[in-house]
């Protein structure tokens, strides 16, 4: 289990006592909000539409019960009982005091997590699988090289004061599960013919109000230049990327602008012109790192579990669940839970106090103590055994938390939107909560398959509708709600953007939108054909048909 | 029902700074949780004189981010003319168990629900 080392602890805890003072300082009216502004945030501490918004990091997305157990003790002592996960892999608490900040920050620090590098021009923390250690097809763990990374950026000084704020994902698996195409910097790992580990770089991904796919920069770099040619990157970006118009400062638009051929070209000479890294010292602190992370002892199982089978057989129920939130794990006997925190009609993300307790207790008696936090606003139990499938699920049942919907309409993605966020256009969590009431019916879900439904408030696209197969942006039209519907985007292996369909919707009109743009897949669906290879191979024509034919 | 004539004007918002409770100014310089008790400028003059009042609490720190935005009084009532002023003074759409609406300091039109 990952955990920090003591230079962490020491760190962080110096950290809490530094904010204590600032927040006291602030409060007392020693320091003006203009210079309190930029140390709150640097401490994940924002002013959102009700209250102070504090985002908790949640490095790799791995917690334990502990760190969970904690955040449901914060959410109940010092916000309203609940917590919002967020596609950051992070949690956010909506109503929080600055007068209690530091009391929480300590809390937090007390089970080593914190809100560090959250916000601010510096390297965020680096995003990866939420299956990661678990995966069948993974060919390694990605996060020690995610940790790697982190502790080679974090509070660099060279990297402190970047043109913009900058996203690392990294994948282990072929099946990239951490949308490394539509990162600042993507890592995807690769083996050669003699079983070699490289990475292929990717650059210059990203969403925002400029969607772009990242371009790659190497196809398989080895390992332990990794950090090397990293710096290379970012001393490029630094050099060149633009100060002067915030909406241009990111690495895409600079790869953009100067084109892939002449960035990669700019990145080979400032590396070669570099002393390289002694490559001993790089995999001795990998492998130091991998400790920490080392897999937990499996036991020798058969891969076959009567006590399950005997289960999903005898339970329709079950087996639906079984179906769309159990993954392959990589140990025979084992398998992955995808707890959905997307019930009909409930906010996607949101985990009340209760719910944090009892994945907590489950994690526990039956994950190995891991959960991990999904992009898609979702909770995973990494490492389960198919016997203990069957009481798993009665125990998330009693919960509100086993709805069998991963990967299908219901299962949407949604940013706070202008519900809570103080930077929207318009509300997304109702639009979410509408139309998962219209595809309520679980069988018609399962029978639709595949089906990926994205929310951004704003063009910010916290809400990653861009990579959405149907996504949704929320905009405001003259002090009224509207919203834009995209198809066609997605975020795994072959990354794209979606495409505008035509004119925006008003809010009521967008879930009978969405049931016909479901409605012309279906009726030109080929046999086993989903609806991203359907559309693909449709185009948008057809769909726009359905939703623009004069009524 | 009986109808008064509609004032329109500008209403001067803040987030109060130890918590960040959504405020706005009241007539005797106080900050409401509750928009009802705003001061509603119609002149800009007033709305000037409004705007430097906050600057005034953002200096001895009592509130934060102060800002006017468009409103009217109706039957006594305060009713802000932006969606997004909406929702501050009542608290999120999708939770209604929360926020000022809950707490008996919302706003007097209905929370918006759905969409
Ligand atoms: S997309 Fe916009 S509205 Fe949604 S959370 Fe991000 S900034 Fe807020």
């Amino acid at each position: 289990m990952y955990r920090y080392d003591e230079f962490d602890s020491q760190f962080v805890n110096d950290r809490v006592s530094q904010f204590r003072d600032q927040a006291n300082r602030r409060l007392t009216g020693e320091l003006s909000e203009d210079e309190f502004r930029p140390l709150r945030l640097m401490n994940g501490l924002y002013l959102q539409l009700h209250a102070y918004m504090l985002r908790i990091a949640v490095p790799y997305g791995s917690l334990d019960s502990a760190k969970l157990n904690t955040l449901a003790y914060i959410a109940e002592k010092w916000d309203r009982g609940y917590g919002h996960f967020t596609t950051r892999q992070n949690l956010q608490f909506n109503w929080i005091k600055l007068e209690d900040t530091a009391d929480i920050l300590a809390k937090l620090a007390e089970v080593e997590m914190h809100a560090i590098q959250t916000s601010g021009n510096c390297i965020r923390n680096v995003t990866t699988d939420q299956w990661a250690g678990a995966a069948a097809d993974e060919i390694a763990d990605p996060r020690p090289i995610g940790e790697l990374v982190r502790q080679w950026s974090s509070l660099h000084p060279e990297f402190s004061y970047l043109p913009r704020k900058f996203k690392i994902a990294v994948t282990g698996s072929p099946n990239d599960r951490a949308a490394v195409r539509v990162h600042d910097i993507g890592l995807r790992l690769h083996l050669n013919d003699r079983g070699e580990r490289g990475w292929e770089v990717l650059v210059g991904g990203g969403l925002g109000r400029t969607p772009v796919i990242a371009v790659t920069v190497r196809d398989f770099l080895p390992e332990h230049e990794l950090i090397a040619y990293l710096e290379a990157i970012m001393r490029v970006y630094n050099l060149y990327g633009r100060r002067d118009n915030k909406y241009k400062a990111r690495i895409k638009i600079l790869v953009h602008e100067i084109g892939a051929e002449k960035f990669r070209a700019e990145v080979e000479t400032e590396y070669a012109r570099r002393p390289h890294a002694d490559t001993k010292v790089e995999e001795r602190e990998l492998q130091r790192i991998s400790a920490y992370f080392a897999a937990p002892q499996f036991e020798k199982l058969p891969r076959w579990s009567a006590t399950f089978e005997e289960a999903r057989a005898k339970n329709k129920d079950f087996a639906n669940w079984v179906r769309t939130n159990i993954a392959a794990h990589r140990a025979d006997g084992y398998a992955i839970v995808n707890i959905s925190l997307k019930p009909e009609g409930g906010i996607p993300g949101d985990a009340t106090a209760d719910q944090m307790r009892v994945v907590a207790d489950l994690a526990q008696r039956y994950s190995f103590d891991e959960i991990r936090v999904s992009h898609h606003q979702n909770l995973v139990l990494p490492h389960v055994k198919r016997d203990d499938l069957f009481a798993i699920w009665k125990v998330l049942q009693a919960s509100e938390l086993a709805t069998s919907n991963i990967g299908l309409a219901g299962d949407i993605i949604a940013c706070p939107g202008l519900d809570y966020c103080s930077l929207a256009t318009a509300r997304s969590i109702p639009i979410a909560q509408s139309i998962s009431r219209k595809f309520a019916d679980l069988n018609r879900q399962h029978e639709i398959g595949p089906l990926r439904i994205n929310i951004s408030g704003c063009i910010n696209a916290c809400g990653h509708h861009h990579v959405a197969h149907i996504g949704i942006l929320g905009l405001d039209k003259k002090g009224e709600e509207f919203y834009q519907i995209t198809l066609g985007g997605s975020s795994a292996d072959s990354a794209s953007i979606g495409t505008i369909l035509g004119p925006g919707f008003a809010g009521e009109d967008v879930p009978e939108a969405i049931e016909k743009i479901v409605n012309t897949y279906l009726a030109r669906r080929q046999p086993g054909e989903e609806f991203l290879a359907a559309y693909r191979r449709l185009g948008p024509q057809p769909f726009k048909e359905a939703l623009y034919a004069a009524a | 029902m009986t109808t008064t004539a509609t004032e329109k004007g500008k209403i001067l918002t803040a987030n109060r700074l130890r918590d960040g409770e959504v405020v706005f100014l009241t007539h005797s310089g106080e900050w409401s949780e509750n928009i009802d008790g705003a001061v509603l400028a119609t002149e800009p003059q007033a709305q000037a004189a409004l705007e430097a009042r906050g600057k005034g609490d953002e200096r001895v720190n009592l509130v934060t981010g102060t800002y006017l935005f468009d409103a009217e009084r109706r039957d006594g009532h305060v009713f802000a003319s932006h969606i997004k002023e909406r929702i501050r003074s009542l608290g999120p759409t999708v939770r209604v168990d929360l926020g000022k609406q809950a707490e008996g300091k919302g706003g007097h039109f209905a929370a918006l629900q759905g969409v």
